[in-house]
């Protein structure tokens, strides 16, 4: 069912693009040789060049070349072998040039795609526009002094990834899904960390409502949305808007909007009218940016396996199901933990262990996937000792428990714990006698027709044996003894 | 005047090296003649004390055998390269404090030479101007005279007026200048001495403040071509740090002035010669041609059919660029700061307090060729030409070794002589522009003697990187002309 709102004159369709702005994974900035770490002192990551200072001139750091291509080649995008730097003018207290390098006419990536998970399991393919180089600016402090404001150029220059998608999604959900998979495929890739709480991975949604069939209809930029989750909401509260403008007969201006998360709304920041005029033109100071086919080549021999292959060879591999796979393959550090467990063992029960208790516990305790409650090699230990029969997938839960809490391999808390399955028939058959003997009430209600007690006697002859008997015996025998 | 400040670089070397003075004796004689050149107002900055220490450190050098291809020699520094510690201006209120923490390449590569520097020379504002009158701490004055009224006082071209008058006036060996669209060559011409401006890529802009990135270059003006060989030299060289360089390999100008030219093909371009070029140019340009000829070079005519969109084509590109450029004179970070109640109000204030009208002139028709809807028709047209013009040259030099034509249409004119409209003055540039807009390698040298007794010039344009040739054809026409006229200052 596709995704629409009810307006008073109908269902309206949204249709959404999405302009990610991805910080370099790199040491050093986009045009100069500054550090580039993540909350640093004000300004003592700032070098000449990026203070603009007379005469200084931009190099390109070659390290942002590959990891944009790198990025272009995992988005299955085609890659411009002849790019050009331009800038972007315009006047603002972080942006020390008077203008931003980036790219216009010619991006170092073209066309290319996304493939959507959802929640449903079903997937959606959402096109790449282009991807292009360009460099941050600096941070503007207005709260540090009462009639001042302060200017952090630690961040200017650093090199950012504009990825620009085609309007293709049409509702919230794909557009987080959207976010969600390409910060993975960029996390893969490591080429941007993808931490929007750190600003590293910042998003702009243009939004539109149309009914169905109508070409598309006047959108509006959405700026300032740094989760998922205010994502969502801005596009829904956007959308909204939209929507009662035209029902109330008024039209949409092409605008820019600001999205303010405490009160949850899309507030007019300035409109096409008073938009920049940003007079790009071809940066002189630099050359075209050339790339060889080789370079290209041996970035692409490079790459590791991404989201999508990868789920591709769970499901076949390991015989997971569309979502199982999905899940696991979000976060490779996730995939990696699950493969560990499920080498040389049964996938499946690898899986519910990974993504049930095991994935419980992580989130109860807050723990990363690289810190975590009990490592793989242990994960796969306790799934072996289930496989073998030496315990209970019940106990089991019992053991996995202790070993959060003691750190200690499963075997061993099996073996000091005496937890080991029960599978002596003899014992089993004289635990079974043992609560027949003690229900003779319970016995003859059942071979009266009450089948339901069956389950009772399972109960206490587990309760007897702490346990551990082995539950498949205990059926079998007790179906006998009933017979 | 000491008879040291009338030698050559190559004199000079000589001297030094054969212990006929020291490096100290050369530097204080050329300081003597600067103190007595300052109503000339050629240098913004002196930095007479420094420049004894370094002449002093030249003769430890020199006496240790250690010499450097300029050691102890006495230079002008252009005030558009940085010099670490020492005030760069760009002739600005904009900058008129700014010191900076850094050395731009090219200086640093003179001052590795051995190169004494003297102090900051002159410039128009920012590099803007074919006059000198618009630098914002007052006009340079050209050290040559009219015969028919020595009163007038005279422009020494520009923008790098102030290296051209102090090198015409002995105050300095040579001097570093920067060529954008005739910077070096224009006044060069008009005061009486050789400039070259290299080949775009050949000197490093790493450091030297940016007027127009894709046409500015730094070159050497000096008083003979043999030392305008020798200060490329030393300026010249690929560098990391500007991505326009060129990594080609710096070769021994100087070994270029072989003294031949026999066979050579010389480019005379038709489109050199609008209405109204005066008889004396003219003149001038027919004993050039007349002396190659004798010298054994064939003459050839040849035309460049795009010269007359030249001019329009660099005043869409130079100010487009110089827009953007100077964007980052803003008052925030340094220089001139104006407060204002709002962030722009402060850009408004500072802006029109620290840039002059000539500069401010070039932000707004530069702002304006880049707008929206004005792109297409300005700077990306201006492009496309700018390319057609560059394959005129390509085609010629097919065909000719090197170009020759007049520097500039007239001699020095004087200061306040000209109209309020700003294109006469940019009509100033227009034998050299084209050059500039292909990027090409252009020298000017001395030719011969209005008749008023100023001082006219000849260019020689060459191939991209080859300036070679152009010293050497230059070299050649230098003897020939035998131009030995001395300017009224240094006549005294």
């Amino acid at each position: 069912m596709a995704y629409v709102i009810e307006g008073e004159t109908g269902d309206w369709e949204l249709v959404i693009g999405l302009e990610v702005h991805a910080q370099v994974t790199s040491n050093s900035k986009l045009f100069s040789g500054a550090a580039t770490d993540f909350g640093a002192e004000p300004n003592t990551q700032v070098s000449l060049v990026d203070a603009a200072m007379p005469g200084m001139l931009p190099v390109i750091n070659e390290k942002c070349v590959e990891q944009a291509v790198r990025t272009g080649l995992g988005l299955k995008a085609r890659i411009n072998l002849t790019s050009v730097f331009a800038r972007k003018n315009y006047f603002y207290a972080d942006l020390p040039q008077g203008y931003q390098i980036s790219q216009f006419e010619f991006p170092i990536v073209g066309e290319g795609e996304v493939i959507l998970d959802m929640p449903d399991g079903s997937s959606r393919t959402v096109g790449i526009e282009r991807l292009h180089l360009e460099q941050d600016a600096g941070k503007s402090l207005h709260d540090q002094h009462p009639s001042k404001s302060f200017i952090d150029l630690n961040r200017a220059g650093v090199a950012l990834m504009e990825i620009v998608s085609k309007p293709d999604m049409r509702s919230p959900e794909e557009a987080a899904a959207y976010v969600t998979k390409l910060r993975s495929i960029l996390r893969y890739l490591g080429t941007c960390d993808g931490n929007m709480a750190e600003g590293s991975m910042r998003c702009d949604a243009n939004v539109s409502v149309r009914k169905a069939g109508e070409p598309y209809r006047t959108r509006a930029e959405i700026k300032n949305v740094n989760s998922i989750r205010f994502l969502q909401q801005a596009i829904e509260y956007e959308a909204r808007r939209q929507i009662d403008v035209y029902e109330e007969g008024g039209q949409v201006v092409q605008e820019t909007r600001l999205w303010d998360s405490s009160k949850g709304e899309t507030r007019s920041m300035r409109s096409k009218e008073q938009a920049h005029d940003y007079r790009y033109f071809p940066d002189p100071d630099l050359l075209p940016l050339v790339l060889e086919q080789a370079f290209v080549d041996h970035i692409k021999a490079g790459l590791p396996e991404l989201p999508d292959e990868k789920k591709e060879r769970f499901i076949k591999e390991y015989g997971l199901s569309t979502y199982d796979a999905g899940v696991l393959v979000a976060e490779q550090a996730n995939a990696d933990f699950f493969e560990a467990v499920a080498r040389g063992r049964d996938p499946k029960l690898a899986c519910n262990w990974v993504m049930g208790d095991f994935a419980a516990a992580q989130n109860r305790l807050g723990r990363s996937i690289e810190d975590p409650v009990v490592s793989a090699a242990d994960l796969g230990g306790l799934v072996d000792l289930i496989a073998d029969n030496t315990i209970s997938g019940r106990i089991a839960k019992e053991v996995f428990e202790l070993m959060v809490e003691s750190g200690k391999p499963p075997a061993l808390i099996v073996e000091e714990k005496g937890l080991k399955q029960v599978t002596d028939t003899g014992a089993i058959e004289a635990a079974i006698e043992a609560v027949l003997a003690a229900n003779p009430d319970k016995v003859a209600d059942y071979k009266g027709g009450k089948d339901k007690l069956f389950g009772f006697f399972v109960g206490q002859v587990m309760k007897s044996t702490g346990g551990k008997a082995n539950p498949a015996l205990v059926n079998d025998i007790l179906k006998a003894k009933l017979a | 005047m000491s008879k040291l400040v009338s030698l050559t670089m190559a004199e000079a070397r000589k001297g030094l090296a054969a212990k006929e003075f020291t490096a100290v004796e050369l530097v204080d004689a050329h300081i003597l003649q600067a103190e007595k050149a300052r109503p000339l107002n050629a240098f913004v900055t002196e930095t007479f004390e420094a420049a004894r220490a370094q002449a002093a450190a030249s003769d430890q050098r020199l006496a240790k055998g250690q010499a450097g291809a300029m050691e102890g020699l006495p230079i002008g520094m252009k005030d558009l390269f940085c010099t670490e510690g020492v005030r760069t201006t760009a002739c600005s209120k904009i900058l008129e404090n700014f010191v900076p923490p850094y050395e731009s390449t090219v200086s640093a590569n003179l001052k590795k030479a051995g190169a004494v520097v003297l102090g900051k020379t002159a410039l128009d504002e920012f590099a803007m101007g074919s006059s000198n009158m618009t630098s914002a701490f007052g006009a340079v004055e050209n050290p040559w005279k009219r015969r028919s009224d020595p009163a007038a006082r005279l422009v020494p071209g520009g923008s790098s007026g102030g290296s051209a008058a102090a090198v015409a006036a002995r105050t300095v060996m040579g001097a570093t200048g920067t060529d954008t669209g005739g910077s070096i060559r224009q006044p060069a011409a008009f005061c009486g001495i050789t400039g070259i401006k290299p080949t775009y890529g050949r000197c490093s802009r790493w450091g030297v403040i940016a007027f127009a990135s894709s046409l500015d270059q730094a070159g050497p003006m000096a008083r003979t071509v043999r030392d305008c060989a020798i200060m490329l030299g030393a300026m010249a060289g690929h560098d990391p740090k500007d991505s326009t360089s060129a990594p080609v390999a710096v070769p021994d100008f100087e070994a270029a002035l072989s003294g031949d030219v026999r066979g050579l093909k010389v480019g005379i371009p038709r489109e050199y010669r609008p209405d109204g070029l005066s008889d004396e140019v003219q003149a001038l340009w027919d004993k050039g041609i007349a002396l190659l000829k004798a010298a054994g070079a064939t003459p050839v005519e040849i035309s460049l059919p795009h010269t007359k969109y030249a001019l329009p084509t660099y005043y869409i590109v130079a100010p487009a660029e110089c827009s953007s450029n100077l964007a980052r004179y803003d008052g925030l970070r340094y220089g001139r700061r104006v407060d204002g109640k709002s962030l722009d109000e402060m850009y408004a204030k500072s802006r029109a307090a620290g840039f002059g009208s000539e500069v401010r002139r070039r932000i707004l028709i530069g702002t304006y060729v880049l707008s929206a809807g004005y792109y297409d028709a300005y700077y990306a047209k201006a492009q496309k030409v700018r390319r057609l013009i560059a394959e005129d040259f390509t085609k010629a030099f097919q065909t000719v070794d090197v170009i020759l034509t007049p520097t500039a249409p007239s001699a020095a004119f004087g200061i306040g002589e000209t109209d309020d409209n700003p294109v006469t003055m940019w009509l100033n540039d227009v034998f050299t522009i084209p050059t500039s807009l292909a990027g090409l390698p252009g020298l000017s040298l001395p030719a011969g003697l209005s008749a008023d007794g100023l001082p006219l010039g000849l260019q020689l344009i060459g191939r991209p990187f080859d300036e070679e040739t152009v010293l050497r054809v230059a070299d050649v026409m230098e003897k020939a002309v035998g131009f030995d006229a001395v300017p009224a200052f240094v006549e005294g």
